[in-house]
């Protein structure tokens, strides 16, 4: 019954793949008609154009970074979850708003908040508070890193909840009788059952940071002197700002490259410890 | 210039553009279907253009024109896939510039010149031109005017005893005065970097004249490396260093119309900004606009400039074409609209009471009768005695530089650039 799967992967996403694969050796501006370039366009992106570079030193810089941030706050948000405190679910409802908003209303609300003249500087007495959250170039990276995660932690949090909560209560009574403190059990316990739901918000994060594109859009627009401009959206504006769909390609193909590989790593460094049993870190 | 917030066109990438031209047969001429369409957009003073079209579809039965809205940004990625495709619906609507010149290059669109009625003679000459190549026209404005003023806040000038500058001394002048009683000159959406170019444009004008930028256009070797536009440039970098701008003018946006809130609350004296910022006033911010201390002027001439002092730049219009692609019995109907039914006095009594100028040379009286007849009748005598109206230069060059021109503008404003610097990233383009 794998054909109706087949089927649509096959229409929705080899076929376009192919497609633009095929227009990457294609000069095309969209109004006149693709002529076949060969090798040219990959020859101008990948060494007669330094932005690529840069575009990708600032795509790793984000993956690195957000991911960084996110696992941390996503593991500790998703451990306490988990627990029986009191107000916890209160504070769930909280923790999980950021999930319902959308990433254009988030855009708009930070741009509000971030704004210097009517903003958070404006408004906090601090005047260690930049002004320029936004235009500052070696600022705005980071404000970007820190605006995204706050839109994730909260979906990667509900993941790890869930995991804890399938770990035995049992393996936790023993070691408390074996006299491990809480911080012991974290490590040895938590944390090697979780092994799976890790592997598995890792290769959401990281491939998910690797391809983001709205926030930043709709935020910066890659500005200012496009010190955030990342791959998705170099990719974006070469290909309906400026209208070189070959360009586009290319950087498509390397995205396409790049995001395949990290998955494909991740799958092999979890499928080297299948071997190991499920309650190893007991 | 873009006047929309930028709302995410995410959706649109480059495998649905690679299922949109998959989809299409070609040139789909003809057939049972024998009514036009037109792909007009959302927000702003369209739903008057929608109306129009609503009232001509009751009028005229067997001529029906199908409208589709479009988001602003969205837009503009897919008519240029269904201008390419053979797809495009029978009026398409642009900006003029560059991509009009490529439409009529590749001639996906009609020479109109025969089916314009007496719509020429009733259009700004200013504005009409923007819609011709060579000598014929390709395509007819259809909407307001949308000229670059200097709007100003009048109690701001009382309190540091400054009057509105009329030349480039007054302003310098001025700048001095009011940095010493602690306001910022003027407001200026920089983090947008579009409304920066608006200075660009204005003092590049009147330090060389339109000649200057019709070079760029025209694609002359090295035309970016002219005296104007660099004198242009350092004033600009000047203006943002010695206090001319707000201080916290590259974190400014034009998104959520910060710039103008700065002149409303008087934190900013001036703001050069396009005629939509008028209306966008009245809406946000009605106490400001009600006070008696909100004005408007034209662009401050230079003394020592070529550029004749009556010249304006902005947005002239949305202008239609008539698709090549469509069929004969569509075409006809895109003509018969154009020649009989643009600019009719239901629309342009419409369009007044939006607060948004027609560029027509006929319309004074009706001009007296509107609420805002004071800003309409500065706009309209601002367009009508132009000597020429520069289209935003974004829009005015092709779509391949646009970016790179908006990318520079934004290192200039930032001192990452120096002029030179910028010119010679222009030239090598």
């Amino acid at each position: 019954m794998a054909l109706p799967a087949v089927l649509f992967f096959g229409i929705f996403a080899l076929i376009p793949l192919f497609g633009v694969v095929v227009i990457s050796f294609m000069e095309w501006n969209v109004l006149g008609s693709p002529e076949w370039v060969g090798l040219t366009n990959w020859q101008a992106v990948l060494f007669d154009r330094p932005f690529t570079w840069t575009a990708l030193g600032l795509t790793i810089t984000f993956v690195v970074g957000s991911y960084l941030f996110q696992a941390p706050v996503a593991l500790l948000l998703g451990v306490f979850m988990a627990g029986q405190q009191r107000y916890r679910a209160l504070l769930a409802v909280l923790y999980f708003l950021p999930l319902l908003f959308s990433s254009v209303a988030v855009g708009l609300t930070f741009q509000s908040l971030f704004s210097p003249n009517y903003g958070l500087s404006a408004a906090l007495p601090f005047d260690w508070l930049p002004n320029d959250w936004l235009s500052n170039s070696d600022l705005v990276m980071w404000v970007m890193i820190f605006v995204v995660g706050w839109c994730f932690v909260p979906f990667h949090g509900l993941l790890y909840q869930a995991g804890v909560r399938q770990i035995p209560q049992s393996m936790y009574e023993a070691a408390t009788i074996d006299g491990a403190g809480r911080v012991r059990q974290f490590f040895s316990i938590t944390i090697p059952q979780l092994r799976y739901t890790i592997i598995t918000s890792s290769t959401l994060m990281l491939v998910g940071s690797l391809t983001y594109f709205d926030l930043i859009f709709v935020l910066t627009g890659g500005q200012p002197a496009n010190a955030v401009r990342i791959l998705p959206l170099d990719m974006y504006v070469t290909g309906f700002s400026s209208y070189n769909l070959g360009y586009a390609s290319v950087i498509a193909v390397i995205l396409v490259a790049i995001g395949l590989t990290l998955s494909l790593l991740l799958n092999i460094i979890s499928g080297s410890s299948k071997m190991e049993s499920d309650k190893a870190g007991a | 210039m873009r006047r929309t917030t930028r709302v995410a066109a995410a959706g649109l990438g480059v495998t649905s553009l690679m299922a949109l031209s998959a989809c299409g047969g070609g040139g789909e001429n003809g057939g049972g279907d024998a009514n036009a369409d037109a792909w007009i957009l959302t927000g702003g003073g369209w739903p008057a253009i929608q109306e129009d079209f609503d009232r001509w579809n009751e009028a005229n039965e067997d001529a029906q024109i199908d409208t589709e809205a479009i988001e602003n940004d969205s837009y503009k990625g897919q008519i240029r896939t269904a201008v390419g495709s053979g797809e495009a619906p029978t009026l398409i609507m642009s900006w003029t510039g560059g991509a009009l010149l490529e439409y009529a290059e590749e001639e996906r669109i009609v020479d109109l010149s025969e089916h314009t009625g007496d719509l020429e003679s009733r259009v700004f000459d200013s504005v009409w031109q923007n819609g011709q190549i060579d000598g014929s026209t390709y395509a007819v404005p259809l909407n307001d005017v949308q000229p670059v003023v200097m709007y100003y806040n009048q109690a701001v000038f009382d309190e540091a005893g400054v009057e509105i500058p009329e030349t480039w001394e007054d302003v310098e002048a001025a700048i001095d005065t009011f940095n010493e009683n602690d306001v910022a000159p003027f407001s200026l959406a920089g983090g947008s970097v579009w409304p920066a170019l608006m200075w660009l444009q204005y003092l590049t004008d009147r330090h060389g004249g339109e000649e200057v930028f019709q070079a760029v256009v025209e694609g002359e070797e090295g035309a970016w490396d002219n005296e104007s536009i660099l004198f242009a440039l350092e004033t600009m970098q000047d203006l943002g260093e010695n206090g001319g701008y707000i201080d916290t003018y590259n974190s400014v946006t034009a998104d959520q119309n910060e710039d103008a809130q700065l002149l409303a609350d008087g934190q900013a004296a001036m703001l050069l900004q396009g005629s939509w910022v008028y209306s966008t006033i009245h809406q946000d911010f009605p106490e400001f606009a009600e006070s008696g201390d909100f004005g408007f002027t034209s662009f401050p001439t230079l003394e020592d400039g070529a550029g004749d002092p009556s010249n304006i730049v902005g947005n002239p219009a949305n202008f239609w074409s008539v698709s090549a692609d469509a069929s004969e019995e569509e075409q006809q109907i895109a003509f018969d609209y154009i020649s009989e039914n643009l600019y009719n006095e239901e629309t342009v009594t419409a369009m007044l009471e939006a607060g948004s100028l027609p560029p027509l040379a006929d319309i004074e009286d009706q001009i007296a009768e509107t609420e805002d007849a004071d800003f309409l009748d500065f706009s309209s005598n601002l367009v009508g005695e132009a000597n020429h109206f520069q289209l935003s230069w974004d829009q005015a060059v092709a779509p391949e530089v646009a970016q790179p021109l908006t990318d520079n503008l934004s290192q200039i404003l930032r001192g990452d650039m120096t002029p030179q610097e910028f010119v010679d990233a222009m030239n090598s383009l």
